[in-house]
């Protein structure tokens, strides 16, 4: 094999690595490794002038490998095999050295860092000194998205796709989609109608020629990659056709099993058989099989005698699975409110007048169980305390994060007493308000304004005394030890992941951050994208937001989403395994330890005789490496990453430098 | 012995552990430099021979990282390596060499704190062990093989 003729880049990343490197010393060492034949440093590697020098190197120099010393491959390899292949050099043959990440920003001391980081550049050089040309190749996608979970991230996200021209399946747990969204009364700071600004967008998803909606319904498997997944879907039975009911309600009146309404956050009752609100999408009914009679006790079959005209109702409808191939997919899993049992000194769950803030959407909402009348047993509160931060900002319940959201809705909240109740006396308990958002500072004034009284502090405890409650906390600005006395006490509950997201994510191999949100691809740069190809996140599943926020994210998710659709082709991976049939002893282990079944063992030509040998599938494959660690022969390699490679990385970083 | 800093090499996974030292990194995190980090797509990747290569050509510990139980990138990668390697520590005690020489771990992309600390436990306890004394140049050599 003709020696190498390699490049060396060693960027100072400004200060970032030049400041705790010493890059003369690196540039001297890496100009001594066998095959440098250059070795540069320059301020800004990434930037065009950077790239250039590279560039003209390949050219005037005749390179045929490059060692990028820079930052960690995870962040800028694409650019790097880029600036290689418009020089006209295979884009493989290119190895970063980390030494910022690795090296710079975690050893203070120079010494160290530079006696480290020559080690890792003298490990970049054996390797890529033994790399390989690779190809790359493109598969056809499957024009079609999927988006996970029906609230107004999913909405917007399916309607965006929807409208750019491609088929998009919306698939919702629960009987209607509309999420919490729906639940709200009023959304600050605008105090718009929640409910009106979203049920035209539910309609637009009903009837949109592109939108097939899968409510009533849960993801179970995801097999394949970008471009072509396979996602098995299975469809609860809802023993009412969703095609054929038209939402009469005749049925509902002949059933006596009366439930908590979910909807009302648990503070109504409404029939097995019902229509989850109104205004639901599908305008369908549902039965639910767990306190349904004959789904029971198999007796009753009233309702379907009702409907024997139109015969919506079938009680022997049977769960199913069905198999869907889409091209991409967006998480839109969204969030599930605190469970404020979780704080019992607030006295949640034991006195009925504490209520959570959701609680609280649903009983000033006109279409509520009050009909909209702020009544604690029958009676208006004159004494109202909101209590902030409830499973938020508290490590004690494993929570550090800020929920974003609450310090606004008590703020609207407030706003609706007084609205409801001119006399009542309204308390806000506080840590800090945070009012970022357009116009929220100035929502926050405006209901300073209407008499509503903030006071910065915890409360460390609700009790009974007569019949009021009192809360008991500090008012850290004033030093003081206080009790307010209230008639209703609503707490601002934070958001949690949607219990169910945690089983789709592993699915879907999606990373989780501490707080147990999805992670983003990168926090600044790749906000809606995922550490998997082709799988995109919007709302609040990535962390707690804000109705605007959410809208605008799962725009950007649509857009990120319609790029391999609008491409109609995704690039493969390019360091599968591939197979020396003469060493192959077909003894079958590579093909156990795939996880994707790309190996076979098939019959294979070797000159003019035939031999059994393992056969790679190269588009399933996803370049794991398990094939080659199992290997016995070593027959089986993953490209960029062969066991020569590693091997002669180990030897380097293991020689003193 | 106080002055001994042991060799380290790391095999790290491309999807956690790597990003969870990228981010240690970018959260400007301070541990010992005795780790050397090999990047590897999966943990199912590393091969038994590459842990004992690594003791014979200099590393005096070996740690393999890679994503935490049931979040692997590549489905079951992780599971793979986990069912391999824990047989490592008895292959090393066969062949001499004290099995708290290799250590594996799960972090994932979003600890760049708990990275942190793997490296300095690991540092650590290779330090309490002292120089490897198995490496290729101080058993083989001597004996002139």
């Amino acid at each position: 094999m003709a020696s190498k003729r390699i490049g060396v880049y060693i960027c100072h990343c400004g200060v970032n690595i030049a400041q705790n490197v010493r890059i003369d010393d690196l540039r001297a060492f890496a100009a001594g490794l066998p095959g440098v034949r250059v070795a540069q440093n320059y301020m800004y590697m990434c930037s065009e002038p950077g790239q250039e020098m590279i560039r003209k190197d390949i050219a005037e120099n005749r390179l045929d490998r490059i060692v990028v010393v820079a930052c960690s491959p995870r962040m800028h390899e694409p650019t790097f095999r880029n600036a290689m292949k418009s020089a006209g050099l295979n884009p493989y043959c290119l190895e970063m050295a980390n030494i910022r990440e690795q090296c710079a920003w975690v050893h203070k001391d120079a010494d160290v860092a530079t006696a480290k980081a020559k080690s890792l550049l003298a490990a970049a050089v054996t390797k890529v000194s033994l790399l390989e040309p690779l190809e790359e190749r493109e598969v056809p996608v499957t024009k079609t998205a999927m988006v996970i979970g029906g609230g107004i991230a999913g909405i917007q996200a399916a309607l965006d796709i929807a409208d750019s021209g491609f088929k998009t399946y919306l698939v919702e747990k629960d009987a209607s989609i509309g999420g919490h969204m729906m639940q709200l009364d009023k959304t600050f700071p605008t105090l718009d109608c929640s409910a009106c600004i979203l049920t035209p967008k539910m309609a637009d998803i009903k009837n949109h020629p592109n939108i097939e909606l899968l409510a009533y319904s849960e993801v179970t498997d995801v097999k394949g990659f970008v471009g072509n997944f396979k996602v098995t879907v299975k469809r609860k039975p809802r023993y009412i056709d969703e095609n054929i009911c038209n939402a009469c309600g005749s049925c509902a009146k002949y059933c006596a099993i009366a439930i908590k309404d979910s909807f009302n956050a648990g503070l109504s009752k409404l029939q097995a058989l019902h229509i989850p609100f109104p205004q639901a999408i599908p305008a369908a009914y549902v039965i639910d099989p767990l306190a349904c009679r004959y789904t029971r006790e198999g007796t009753c079959r009233q309702c379907e005698q009702v409907c024997k005209d139109l015969n919506a109702i079938n009680l022997d409808m049977q769960e199913h699975s069905i198999e869907l191939d889409v091209g991409t997919m967006i998480m839109a899993t969204g969030f599930e409110p605190f469970d404020a049992n979780r704080k019992p000194e607030l006295g949640y769950g034991r006195y009925e007048n504490v209520i959570t803030g959701m609680e609280f959407e649903r009983i000033v909402s006109a279409s509520g169980p009050n009909q909209g009348q702020l009544l604690i047993n029958g009676k208006k509160p004159k004494e109202v305390v909101f209590i902030q931060c409830v499973g938020s900002r508290d490590k004690t319940v494993g929570n550090e994060y800020c929920s974003r959201v609450c310090c606004m809705y008590t703020a609207k909240h407030a706003h609706l007493v007084r609205e409801k109740l001119p006399d009542a006396k309204i308390t806000i308990f506080y840590i800090d308000v945070r009012a970022f958002g357009k116009g929220y500072e100035e929502f926050y004034d405006r209901v300073k304004g209407e008499e509503v009284y903030y006071r910065r502090g915890n409360v460390s405890e609700v009790y009974r005394k007569g019949d009021k409650l009192i809360c008991r906390g500090e008012d850290t600005l004033l030093g003081q030890a206080l009790e307010v006395p209230a008639d209703l006490v609503v707490l601002a509950v934070g958001l949690e992941p949607s219990p169910g997201a945690r089983e789709l994510g592993q699915l879907l191999k999606l990373s989780k951050s501490p707080d147990g949100f999805f992670l983003e691809g990168h926090p600044k740069l790749r906000p809606v994208e995922t550490g998997s190809d082709g799988v995109f996140l919007a709302g609040c599943c990535q962390g707690p937001k804000d109705i605007p926020d959410t809208v605008a994210q799962a725009g950007a998710a649509a857009a990120k989403a319609i790029i391999p659709l609008a491409q109609g082709m995704v690039k493969t991976e390019t360091m599968v395994a591939r197979v020396r049939a003469e060493a192959c002893r077909a003894c079958g282990y590579c093909v156990d330890a795939c996880p994707y079944d790309a190996i076979a063992l098939g019959e294979v030509r070797l000159g003019r005789a035939t031999k059994t040998a393992a056969v790679v599938n190269e588009v399933l494959c996803k370049s794991c490496g398990a094939c080659s660690a199992v290997c016995l022969s070593g027959a089986i390699q993953q490209s960029g990453f062969t066991d020569d490679q590693l091997l002669a990385v180990i030897g380097a970083i293991g020689k003193e430098y | 012995m106080s002055s001994f800093e042991p060799k380290i090499v790391a095999f790290l996974c491309n999807w956690c552990t790597y990003a969870g030292a990228d981010l240690a990194g970018t959260s400007r995190y301070q541990y010992p430099p005795n780790v050397r980090v090999i990047r590897v797509m999966c943990s199912s990747r590393i091969n038994p021979a590459f842990i004992i290569n690594a003791l014979l050509e200099g590393a005096d510990g070996v740690l393999v990282s890679g994503c935490h139980p049931g979040e692997c990138h590549y489905t079951s990668g992780n599971y793979m390596a986990r069912r391999r390697l824990v047989l490592m520590h008895r292959m090393l005690e066969y062949l001499g060499i004290h099995p708290d020489r290799f250590r594996m771990s799960w972090v994932s992309a979003s600890e760049g704190a708990k990275w942190a600390e793997v490296v300095t436990e690991v540092t650590e306890a290779v330090k309490v062990l002292g120089p490897n004394v198995i490496k290729r140049e101080q058993v083989w050599m001597q004996q002139s093989l």
